[in-house]
């Protein structure tokens, strides 16, 4: 990877979505489960699609922008 | 005193809710207390970490400034900001006051703005103050300089204060009803007594 590149990933303000994302997940599997172990997998499965679904809206909105 | 039944993969666990209505209250007042008055420890620990760590960190993105009630200048000419127009305004105050106490301050900063009080600890959760009539030597249009000094950085902090609030929503009716699962069928049948002959 190109060092700019890392470079512009270190200063990424999509890192503001990481706590917000682990915060929300946490918080929506606490609401689903009384217990700490399916509360913790609740959380982790759902950060996960979250997290999926940002990536293909990400790739999606790079492809659609590829000639811009 | 009223049970919640929660399903987990393999059991059914029953809740102590003890008195809905104050753990809900509870809940509102401090992110996680209505589950620590129903001695659900670490789901109140859990919610108080998440909630309340969203919140005050969204709160020093913004400088102290993002979390405020209203101002007359939110509400548009005529309108006063003791009024419905006023604190309806900033509609964002709405979600942010889901958290409890840690968003109260606005609301005694807003009442005394309104009053015509200087407020409190250099304007922390005070509403902007009137521009009108606009003077750009005077500088004291607040809202335009909190977003000129902190940019993108004043939206991040409202948009971590209001998902807070709305957390704490989630947390107010676990604390009310429990968890939120569906209890699996046979697990329902054998809670129920069974009647005589069958």
């Amino acid at each position: 990877m190109p060092p700019i590149l890392i470079g512009a990933l270190i200063h990424s303000q999509l890192w503001y979505i990481l706590p917000l994302l682990i915060s929300i997940c946490l918080v929506y599997g606490a609401t689903r489960h009384e217990l700490m172990g399916p509360i913790l997998i609740h959380a982790a499965r759902f950060g996960a699609w979250i997290a999926g679904f940002m990536a293909v809206l990400f790739v999606l909105l790079c492809l659609m922008s590829w000639n811009l | 005193m009223s049970e919640a039944v929660s399903s987990e993969s393999s059991e059914v666990i029953e809740v102590d809710l003890r008195n809905q209505k104050v753990a809900a209250l509870l809940a509102w007042l401090w992110p996680g207390g209505g589950h620590i008055y129903q001695r659900r420890y670490g789901k109140g620990v859990l919610f108080m970490t998440c909630i309340l760590g969203t919140f005050f960190f969204g709160l020093a993105l913004g400088g102290g400034h993002v979390v405020y009630a209203s101002s007359w200048s939110d509400a548009g000419p005529g309108a006063r900001p003791g009024g419905i127009k006023g604190l309806l305004s900033r509609w964002h105050f709405g979600c942010q006051a889901c958290v409890g106490v840690p968003a109260l301050p606005a609301l005694v900063q807003r009442f005394r703005v309104s009053s015509g009080r200087e407020p409190l600890f250099n304007k922390f959760m005070a509403p902007p103050s009137d521009p009108t009539p606009y003077d750009p030597q005077n500088g004291d249009d607040d809202l335009a300089v909190w977003n000129k000094q902190m940019g993108n950085a004043f939206e991040l902090g409202t948009l971590y204060t209001v998902i807070a609030g709305l957390l704490n929503v989630l947390a107010i009716y676990d604390a009310y009803a429990g968890p939120f699962t569906a209890v699996p069928e046979e697990d329902e049948k054998k809670r129920k007594p069974q009647p005589e002959g069958t």
